[in-house]
């Protein structure tokens, strides 16, 4: 995150309501020049809204956005300075690739010529070619794709904005893409905001990630500061896989009980909370490591195996942790068959103490 | 450079604002534009025509005093029952009529059926009056099929039922085709699944998927017949009905106030049918979902033979009657001399304004046509697309529907009322070809307007914000992509707009002036005065230019498609 | 090409538009005549005068009388041409016409005149209400030849006889006028409520009786003698009777609506209206001319008829046709569906 340099795009308190709908509540956030930044979260959280907000396509009822250190709030879209590809790409059906992308360079700027070998130049940077001449109906989904992406980059934007650009295709292609579009993104060094509800496409692309809830933001920060150190119950539980239930801090520093049979847990955050408070507690399925009963270590509580699911690289195993609680595991099938892990198994399970994440709950 | 605000904001250069705000001026000012049309066209005249049915001859407050002496006349309260049971009758054999013969349009291989498609459309391109002029040639006193009626007369509810369900039947048709066509295949892959017989299937399947098509198809015919005011004026004789009343008590007795309560009750039909059939609508839209597998029939003998025999005989009804009207109007001196000539078609013998009344009628159209359809397209667009309608937004969106519930002879009456108000600055446009154009785009505008928003609605939502992001102005989108996205539908709208302009008689007979008579209006009067055969001659005349241009649509819709619709092909 | 296509349609439709600004003056000129009559006599009169144009507006009399008494604070009216004696008297009643006598009038039949000074209105023909009788149907029907209006109530012609609405039918009003000036007011009322028993239907114009009947649809039509002239000049296998018990006959004439803004022309064309070429105009269809000594070229009226004309009151019938017209919409109008 380039905190020293001045934000290319600052969003202060911007706020949205559709009748009593409140889209975006005092959200503020900024974005560096050249930054990736996603915007992830529940669908119906407001990641649109604040996109369009930013685009000037639905404007803020209150707040104030920058760009590049001008006041961009009251401006009409076509005053902004940013190029977007929404979910459905909007090509224009009657116009071939070129004309599409050549749609916004218009005026005495764009002479026959130049925007000849700009759309040359654009189609050549996403790969097509030798379909220039297509109608959009007669592309596949992901070559539409790039025919909107070339668009929205045709007059160099200083932003582009992205709304669930890769939720219309299907799996591996929405892969694939996904990396061109970083690729791309950091080859032009162009700003970018990319709408999604993927957290794996979030994570796996952008510098920095915007969790969203209910038109307010959970979290900002690096994929890894959002998966490892989530901020709330809300980024632990959307963000990433993981085991939830409630427990209180007991007298010894950073010990947990829950339940009434006295089931403990060590959890290094937990370490100077009052004695008492009620928490969340969220365990990773990566971070339950597994032994034969008995060869565990001192933190090593007894579980049995209630339930045997294979992905593939891993398995996934359901524990049970006492009569209420459940665990979920995940360790390499190999690993699996060695330690006898089918359903009724018994075994023992251990969460190293730093990777327990925990929080206060209120009330 | 742009200058810097004390807070380290950027002021944006005056002239992008300017060009920002003008784009939105200019989609708001479109919007104001067809208010005022609206107003000046619907509002306005209705609201007069409200205030006057509540005033004396001489504009002094009376209160209920107009409607006490419309329920203590006999004969007015008569004409309401006849016409409610009239459109009841029909409605009643037009319905089902209508049903087998979409049925078998859509549900079974019925050979032929693009040409029993096109017949179907025959009675929509003709005015109302031709069906009634040739059933006075069939079932007059003269007729060639008298004897059929058992010594009845044609000239009362026989005829008009008759000429209503002629009328009707391509209005009902189409509803229940569409209805019919867009049921949903899997429940007639479940029902066999579940091994149902045929007329299970059909009582539990096809009627209830047809069932909310029906009451539209109902409803549709109801009001028609309710409203329709050349049918019972040429072949009613006699026999009042709301429809003839109010010209009678306009027209003949110039009896504006009464005129108004008529109208006020002749809207009454009318504005619940609207209701009914918004209910209803809604109700189909509901149980239609988007996965839809479309139905696709099988042969099956017993099924496609006796609906083709069916499909055959109705068609052959409805050609046959316009074969006789068209027969009538080249016959010498009916039915004492048969011999053909075209004298008939020698209009200035009958009608001072001759062939210039189909002149008339031909710029009329032509002009609420491309008037109309600029003004209805733009309107669909601004409300779909524009920046943030807003109130004026919604006002507009209920306004545009509104036509549809105001029969033509209530909008014709408002009409008057309105414009001949002595106080009233846009009188000079009373009798004008102005105020007729005017007219019929209001008469007509929420079919048209309906199909412009459905064939914008089907384009991408985001075309608008897109072409915003790449600065190029929404109207300018607008023109390169909507507008020949839509030009199927553009031409829809326009050929919609000419072919009623064209056939109407209810709005137009109360507001031409004296060398603006339309021919449908001519067409009355050469009935009224008895010239029968210069009458159907005239109606013919009329249908043979609304042929036409459906004829020209057809041939131009091929070339438009080449042209514009290329990117639909994959 | 598209686009130039669409700019020449667009001309076409708006050209006749602008075309209409022309030089001539335009007279606004409300009728009740016969529709094949007004294409004629516009191109005489305009003939004779070049810078008059004459734009018709043409209904039923009962209808255009109406619309003028409705329009008399707001009117659309330059002149009054060729509407029934009884309309112009009303509307004089109501101050609605202009005074002025045109160039020639004096020489008019005293009758067929205004009897003020100046003229409020000026006469051009009369006509009468006869029978038209469709011998074919009734030799299929086995109907008698009817001579006088009695023979009309004879059972026989129960629901063969059509005739024109009093109210929206100046040939109608003439007719009903004509059996109160023979008949006797009461005498009428009673002949008429039995002749409802055999009409079959009242119709909006005094023509369509008799191209009703012409066309067999009818037996019987009460029509204007001059429709069933024209008819039977045509070949309709009808005979015009003119009932031995008096007939009612109507005037049609001329004004001047008050309050024209194109007094100059409209006064031009009243002196051209009472001109002999005028009177042989209207002498092509009428028997009866307001101008003495112009031989009408009408062919096919029955000889002597002008004998069994009624002696009418035409003013003292004019004060009282608003208050006849109700008592009549009363007693008869849509009173029945059609019988049989
Ligand atoms: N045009 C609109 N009218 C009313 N409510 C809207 C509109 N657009 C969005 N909303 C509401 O605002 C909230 C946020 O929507 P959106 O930004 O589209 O969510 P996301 O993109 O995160 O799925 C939702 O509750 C949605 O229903
Ligand atoms: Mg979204």
């Amino acid at each position: 995150m380039a905190s020293g340099a001045a934000p290319y795009l600052v969003v202060e308190e911007v706020s949205k309501a559709f009748g009593t709908v409140m889209a975006l509540d005092g959200v503020s956030l900024t974005v560096a020049a050249g930054e990736f930044v996603s915007f992830l979260g529940p669908s119906g959280c407001g990641k649109t809204t604040l996109l369009r907000a930013i685009a000037g396509l639905d404007p803020a009822n209150s707040g104030r956005i920058l760009q590049a250190g001008r006041d961009i709030t009251a401006l009409a879209p076509a005053a902004r300075d940013f190029g977007i590809v929404f979910q459905s790409y909007a090509l224009f059906p009657n116009l071939t690739v070129a004309e599409n992308i050549a749609y916004g360079l218009r005026g005495p700027a764009w002479p026959k010529p130049r925007r000849a070998s700009r759309v040359a130049e654009l189609v050549e940077l996403v790969g097509l070619t030798e379909h220039v001449r297509k109608f959009p109906a007669q592309l596949s989904g992901g070559q539409q794709q790039r025919v909107a992406l070339a668009r929205a980059l045709a007059n160099e934007p200083g932003l582009l904005l992205l709304d669930e650009p890769l939720s219309a295709l299907d799996a591996i292609v929405r892969l694939h893409l996904r990396q061109e579009i970083r690729t791309l993104q950091q080859r032009l060094g162009v700003t970018t905001i990319m709408v999604t509800h993927d957290q794996e496409e979030a994570l796996g692309v952008s510098d920095r990630v915007v969790v969203m809830n209910h038109g307010r933001i959970a979290q900002i920060g690096r994929p890894e500061d959002i998966y490892r150190r989530p901020a709330n119950p809300f980024v632990a539980g959307f963000v990433g896989r993981s085991a939830t239930f409630i427990a209180w801090v007991e007298a010894a520093e950073g010990l947990l009980q829950a339940g009434q049979d006295g089931w403990r847990i060590a959890a290094d955050a937990a370490r100077g909370m009052p004695r008492g408070t009620r928490v969340e507690v969220f365990i990773r399925p990566e971070d339950v490591r597994l032994t034969r009963p008995g060869e565990g270590g001192a933190g090593s509580f007894p579980v049995t195996v209630r339930h045997w699911e294979f992905l593939g690289p891993v398995c996934r195993l359901t524990l049970a942790a006492g009569p209420q609680r459940q665990l979920e595991a995940d360790l390499p099938p190999d690993a699996a068959h060695a330690l006898g892990a089918m359903p009724g198994a018994a075994l023992a399970a251990e969460v190293p103490p730093e990777r327990v994440l925990v929080f206060a709950a209120d009330a | 450079m742009p200058e810097t605000r004390p807070d380290g904001t950027v002021a944006l250069p005056a002239a992008a604002q300017q060009r920002v705000a003008g784009d939105a001026l200019l989609l708001r000012g479109g919007l104001w534009i067809t208010a005022s049309v609206l107003a000046i066209g619907l509002v306005l005249p209705l609201a007069t025509l409200f205030v006057r049915a509540f005033e004396d001859r001489d504009g002094g407050f009376a209160g209920l005093e107009n409607f006490g002496r419309y329920v203590t006349t006999p004969t007015l309260l008569a004409a309401a029952g006849n016409s409610l049971w009239i459109a009841a009758a029909t409605t009643a054999i037009v319905v089902p009529v209508a049903f087998f013969y979409a049925y078998a349009l859509t549900r079974s291989c019925m050979p032929m059926q693009a040409l029993f498609r096109t017949v179907m459309l025959i009675p929509v391109l003709a005015p109302s009056l031709l069906p009634a002029l040739a059933l006075v040639y069939l079932f007059g006193n003269q007729g060639m099929l008298k004897g059929l009626l058992l010594g009845h007369s044609v000239y009362g509810p026989i005829g008009i039922v008759m000429a209503q369900c002629f009328y009707c039947f391509p209005h009902a048709a189409i509803i229940m085709a569409v209805a019919l066509a867009t049921t949903d295949a899997r429940f007639y892959e479940a029902a066999e699944a579940l091994r149902a017989g045929r007329g299970r299937i059909f009582a539990t399947v096809t009627l209830p998927g047809a069932r909310y098509g029906l009451v539209s198809a109902a409803v549709v015919v109801f009001t028609l017949v309710v409203t329709d005011f050349g049918i019972p004026k040429v072949i009613g004789g006699q026999f009042p009905v709301l429809a003839t009343d109010v010209y009678k008590q306009v027209v003949g007795l110039q009896d504006f106030n009464m005129g108004a309560v008529v109208g006020l009750v002749l809207l009454l039909p009318a504005i619940g049918a609207y209701l009914l059939d918004r209910w209803a609508q809604g109700k189909r839209a509901a149980t239609l979902s988007g996965r839809a597998v479309p139905y696709a029939p099988r042969p099956r003998r017993q099924r496609d033979l006796p609906l083709l025999v069916f499909c055959l005989g109705v068609a052959s009804v409805l050609a046959g009657l316009l074969g006789v009207a068209a027969w009538g109007s080249v016959i010498r001196f009916w039915p004492y001399n048969l011999s053909l000539t075209l004298d008939n078609y020698d209009f200035a013998r009958f009608d001072a304004a001759g062939w210039d009344s189909l002149l008339v009628s031909v710029r009329m159209a032509g002009l609420a046509a491309i008037l109309g359809t600029v003004l209805i397209f733009c309107t669909a667009w601004l409300l779909e697309r524009g920046t943030r309608p807003g109130r004026l937004g919604s006002i507009l969106r209920f306004a545009a529907t509104l036509p549809l519930a105001v029969p033509g002879l209530v909008l014709g009456l408002a009409f008057i009322l309105f414009f001949n108000h002595p106080a009233n600055p846009l009188g000079v446009l009373y009798g004008t070809l102005a105020i007729l154009v005017l007219n019929s785009v209001v008469h007509f505008y929420t079919v048209a307007h309906l199909t412009a928003v459905t064939a914008i609605r089907q384009l991408d939502p985001e075309f608008e914000a897109a072409s915003a992001s790449l600065k190029v102005p929404a109207w300018l989108t607008c023109w390169r992509v909507t507008v020949p996205m839509c030009l199927p539908a553009i031409l829809d709208i326009a050929v919609y707009l000419f072919v009623n302009t064209m056939t109407t008689v209810s709005a137009v007979i109360f507001l031409y002036g004296p060398d603006t008579k339309p021919a449908s209006v001519a067409v009355v009067h050469m009935d009224e005065a008895g010239q029968a055969s210069a009458a159907a001659a005239m109606a013919v005349a009329i249908l043979g230019v609304t042929l036409s241009a459906k004829l020209l649509q057809l041939g131009t819709a091929r070339l438009v498609e080449r042209a514009t619709q290329r990117w639909r092909r994959r | 090409m598209f686009r130039r296509t669409i700019a020449f349609g667009l001309s076409l439709l708006l050209a006749p538009l602008a075309a209409e600004a022309q030089q001539r003056t335009r007279l606004t000129v409300y009728t009740a005549l016969e529709n094949e009559q007004l294409q004629p006599l516009k191109q005489a009169a305009e003939a004779a005068l070049r810078d008059i144009e004459i734009a018709w507006v043409r209904d039923s009399t009962g209808v255009i009388t109406a619309r003028l008494i409705a329009e008399r604070q707001n009117p659309r009216a330059d002149m009054i041409w060729g509407v029934s004696v009884f309309s112009l008297l009303q509307m004089e009643g109501l101050d609605m016409l202009e005074p002025y006598t045109p160039l020639g009038a004096e020489a008019l039949r005293p009758n067929f005149r205004s009897d003020r000074k100046p003229m409020t209105w000026t006469g051009m023909d009369a006509f009468v209400s006869a029978i038209c009788f469709n011998t074919v149907v009734a030799q299929a029907r086995n109907l008698p030849r009817p001579t006088t209006w009695a023979d009309l109530l004879n059972p026989a012609f129960r629901g063969q006889i059509v005739m024109p609405n009093p109210a929206s039918s100046g040939t109608g009003f003439l007719t009903i006028a004509g059996w109160m000036g023979s008949m006797g007011e009461a005498p009428a009322w009673d002949f008429m409520t039995k002749l409802h028993e055999n009409v079959q239907v009242y119709t909006h114009s005094g023509s369509a009786p008799c191209n009703n009947t012409a066309r067999g649809e009818y037996g019987v039509g009460i029509s204007l003698d001059m429709r069933a002239v024209t008819l039977k000049n045509q070949g309709a296998p009808i005979e015009i009777i003119v009932p031995t018990d008096g007939v009612g006959f109507d005037m049609e004439g001329t004004a001047i609506h008050r309050g024209t803004r194109n007094a100059e022309a409209a006064k031009r064309l009243a002196d051209w209206a009472v001109t002999r070429d005028a009177m042989e105009m209207y002498g092509r269809w009428y028997a009866v001319l307001a101008l003495p000594g112009v031989q009408p070229t009408v062919r096919g009226y029955p000889a002597e008829f002008e004998q069994r004309l009624v002696s009418m009151d035409f003013r003292a019938i004019a004060t009282r046709r608003d208050q006849i017209l109700r008592d009549w919409a009363a007693r008869f109008d849509g009173k029945s569906a059609p019988r049989n």
